[in-house]
């Protein structure tokens, strides 16, 4: 090991540090959960309304996920690695769970800005 | 080619896969895709300081390619080509430059490799929002490019002599 090694690692660990510091500075309780298939809106729901929804494909891949007391759950997906399922509820701004193989990201969002789905619904 | 490098090269590859094997048996406690040990970037940054830069992005694409297609799912080949590629191009610049130690270049190695993966991931799923998981990422990146690089200066000291 050299000392530059240690100047690295020091050097990425305190921009994760700083970012992270920044992430939980900004971070605000969402109101809206939007689902993305393949990057085009699929729908959004409000955080307020207790409810079991199962994203389905044309292709038979699907995706349920919960939404319970303001937090998403994934409970359960077509996908082989289930990494969307193991992953924690989500209920802050920006926070996400992605389905890789489905291609699905569910990610919290304010709802101020995008009033055009819920009039929508 | 001589029949000892032949032999040497598909020695590696078999070594590769096996980690690789090794790995998907290891299920990880984390929920954010693309988080892992990279066992087998263990032969890669061997081959890079033993062999040649040539031959251990030869190995490591051979690596990907069987592995892809035996104990992983196909589709993600992509990501593992884009990680692989980003990752063994920094290791070749860094080590060049002779800034760091193997533990150095093994770190970049693992960082580049998850900033590779999550490239493709957010022009996958369209998604820009998935850049959220980059301060994870580089955390397993260096905590795992660390460990690999330790074990790859220990082994290399004791194999240098036959490679």
């Amino acid at each position: 090991m050299k000392k530059n090694d240690l100047y690295l690692i020091g050097g990425i660990l305190l921009l994760v540090a700083v970012s992270f510091i920044f992430i939980q500075l900004y971070k605000s309780e969402g109101s809206k959960v939007l689902v993305t298939i393949d990057g085009k809106e699929y729908k959004t729901f409000s955080l307020n309304d207790d409810t079991v929804f199962t994203i389905s494909q044309d292709d038979g891949k699907w995706n349920t996920f919960e939404i319970k007391d303001g937090y998403v759950k994934m409970i359960g997906a077509s996908c082989p690695d289930k990494i969307c399922v193991k992953h924690k509820k989500i209920h802050y701004d920006n926070e996400t769970i992605t389905c890789l193989p489905n291609r699905v990201v569910l990610r919290i969002i304010d709802g101020e800005d995008n009033d055009i789905d819920a009039i929508a619904d | 080619m001589s029949s000892k490098k032949i032999a040497l090269y598909g020695l590696l590859i078999a070594l590769a896969f096996i980690f690789s094997y090794i790995e998907s048996l290891i299920p990880m406690p984390f929920a954010i895709p693309g988080i892992k040990l990279g066992l087998a970037n263990l032969v890669t940054i061997i081959a890079l300081y033993g062999i040649g830069v040539k031959e251990s992005l030869v190995l490591s694409m051979v690596r990907i390619l069987l592995v892809g297609f035996t104990f992983r799912d196909p589709s993600t080949l992509l990501f593992s080509f884009a990680g692989g590629i980003l990752s063994w191009l920094s290791m070749t610049v860094t080590m060049k430059l002779k800034l760091f130690s193997m533990v150095g270049v093994s770190i970049i190695g693992g960082i580049t490799h998850n900033i590779g993966q999550i490239i493709v991931a957010i022009l996958y799923v369209n998604n820009p929002s998935l850049i959220y998981y980059l301060p994870f990422l580089l955390t397993a990146g260096v905590v795992s490019g660390a460990l690999i690089g330790l074990l790859g200066a220990l082994t290399i000291k004791r194999i240098k002599k036959i490679l």
